[in-house]
């Protein structure tokens, strides 16, 4: 029976965390299964002896392609990279963790191979000799458990489903192969690429942080964040809609595409809670929200909820917390 | 410039949203809204063709059961031009490489510049229609749009990414799906909402596109529910309206909790 491959996306130089998690949660699929799982590797200048580590956490074998146009970021060449290891390894199942590049890698995968695809995975399961996931829904309410009926199938993790561990220090053979690059997926390119600047406190380290988003207004509604963070001896965090908005730093951003954050408490003001934000801060201790919109998803995950104007509760909040000492 | 825009009818949020125990399907017989993400890739549409290209038409593509009329209507009055709605009642049921193949059928029988679609659909949440599209359209995509250029015919767009922002550029025709921070979508005025009705709807079936029934919908899934389960939850969520003391009370919940010493 044909294996399972698992797009193992590079950052920086290295294996991203939530590949390797996926990795091996994709090994303990196969064991169940009895097929062995492969790790798809993609980038540029790539080291293989470094890649051959990933043998240590459930990889029989890495495949790499090595090639300019998959330094870039841009999920379409990774595409063919991928077909190409599917003409040649004949995978049964393929999956990644969500990011902004593997889930369009993945689409366009599924798209091409005629293969089903499931995103938001949480859980991997082996029933009946086939692998079924659990995907979850509605605001984390329900988990479909969904399965495939085209010959391959796809899954898209969520971000952080995953953790990974330190492996077992194990290495596995590295082979390398050449993509065929299809016109379209060359007729895109990265042009500039602006690296997020640090400034300001580790929002990842703090045991307190309050949270804004869209739902204060402007830019300068921050201030009152500020106030009450400082009152909790916290930080300030804050959405990507109002980071990309220019309202606050990047290095303040919670979700997919900035921080993992697990502080005490995590207060979100004005957040409605969509699924990018809620990966990167589901694991904090007590979470509380505010917002003005009772149907806002943020409700259905966070212990204390208050509808309401944030601007009457935070500066209320923020004295009372103050007058606590 | 032809700009066409995949919009999505979901759920309205106000709606209590439920999965049905026997089809595994959303029930969609309630309130139902345009997906609230699709509002930004419109205006982002309108933008363009108040700036750069005056001359733009913008086409409204949906599929969706006929009820969905009002939806249309909705992305219409925002500033669409005339509409594509796909209804065929073998069309439900689609799993997301159904609905990529119905979308993709509509968008090829005619010569769009530039498709674009919202971040993700508000009931589903996903992320994933504009690179399935994309592919089967063979044309170059870029998702998570925070700004869009048009120039000589190729689209330059600046997006988030883990590392930071990108700035990435491609050949039209181009698959973009637009980021909730590019805009603030303007609602409708009313004689836009009166004016919607009388533009150019045309409702299309799966095989005035040339699709085969069987390859979409229920028959032609390539995925399967074969149940449903809870979740572990986080435990009981006290909510409450604000009447002026809600501060209070979360700070004694904190203290209670020992969050807060």
């Amino acid at each position: 029976m044909a294996g399972i491959a698992v797009l193992c996306e590079v950052q920086g130089g290295d294996v991203s965390r939530g590949s390797i998690g996926v990795l091996e949660e994709a090994g303990r699929s196969g064991a169940a299964l009895g097929v062995p799982v492969e790790a798809i590797v993609c980038g540029s200048g790539l080291d293989d002896a470094k890649l051959a580590a990933l043998g240590g956490f459930g990889a029989s074998t890495v495949r790499v392609a090595d090639d300019a146009l998959l330094a870039s970021g841009i999920a379409q060449p990774v595409v063919d990279a991928c077909a190409t290891a599917q003409e040649a390894g004949g995978y049964r199942y393929w999956m990644a963790a969500a990011s902004i590049m593997t889930a369009d890698a993945m689409a366009g995968l599924a798209a091409r191979l005629g293969a089903g695809i499931v995103i938001d995975a949480v859980e991997l399961h082996a029933e009946g000799g086939a692998l079924v996931t659990r995907r979850s829904g509605l605001g984390d309410s329900v988990l479909a458990h969904c399965g495939f009926v085209s010959a391959v199938g796809v899954v898209v993790t969520r971000a952080n489903a995953f953790a990974a561990t330190d492996g077992n220090g194990g290495t596995a053979p590295v082979e390398r192969f050449a993509p065929s690059f299809r016109a379209w997926s060359q007729a895109v390119a990265l042009v500039g690429h602006e690296d997020a600047v640090e400034t300001g406190p580790d929002i990842s380290a703090a045991d307190v942080l309050v949270a804004g988003g869209r739902g204060l207004g402007e830019a300068s509604g921050f201030g009152q964040i500020e106030e009450l963070a400082t009152a909790f001896g916290g930080a300030v965090a804050a959405t990507r809609a109002v980071v990309d908005a220019g309202w606050y730093p990047y290095s303040a951003q919670v979700g997919q595409t900035g921080k993992t954050v697990t502080p005490n408490l995590y207060v979100a003001c004005g957040i409605s809670g969509a699924i990018q934000h809620k990966v990167g801060m589901q694991g904090s201790g007590t979470i509380v929200a505010i917002n003005k919109d009772k149907n806002a998803p943020i409700f259905d995950y966070a212990d204390f909820g208050i509808v309401g104007d944030l601007n009457a509760v935070v500066p209320q909040l923020t004295a009372l917390v103050k007058a606590r000492g | 410039m032809r700009i066409a825009i995949c919009v999505k009818e979901v759920p309205d949020p106000t709606a209590v949203k439920r999965i049905d125990d026997g089809s595994h399907r959303l029930v969609r017989s309630g309130e139902n809204t345009l997906n609230p993400y699709d509002r930004h890739a419109i205006e982002a549409a309108v933008q363009i063709k108040e700036g750069p290209a005056p001359d733009t038409e913008i086409t409204i593509v949906t599929m969706a059961p006929e009820s969905a009329g009002r939806s249309v209507d909705r992305a219409l009055a925002q500033g669409g031009d005339r509409s594509v709605h796909i209804a065929d009642e073998a069309a439900a049921g689609s799993d997301l490489l159904g609905t990529a193949r119905i979308l993709a059928a509509a968008l090829k029988r005619e010569l769009f510049d530039l498709i674009l679609l919202g971040q993700q659909a508000a009931d589903s949440e996903c992320y994933v229609m504009a690179g399935l599209v994309a592919e089967l359209l063979e044309v170059p995509c870029i998702t998570q749009a925070a700004s869009i250029e048009l120039a000589d015919g190729s689209v330059t767009v600046k997006r988030q990414v883990e590392t930071g922002y990108d700035t990435v550029k491609a050949q039209l025709p181009c698959v973009v799906s637009v980021s909730d921070a590019i805009n603030d979508p303007r609602y409708p005025p009313l004689p836009a909402i009166m004016g919607a009705k009388r533009k150019p709807h045309e409702v299309v079936t799966l095989a005035e596109l040339g699709i085969d029934a069987s390859t979409v919908g229920a028959a032609g899934a390539a995925t399967s529910v074969g149940g449903l389960s809870k979740p572990a939850g986080r435990g009981d969520t006290i909510v409450l309206e604000d009447d002026g003391t809600a501060a209070e009370q979360l700070l004694a919940f904190l203290v209670e909790k020992k969050v807060v010493a």
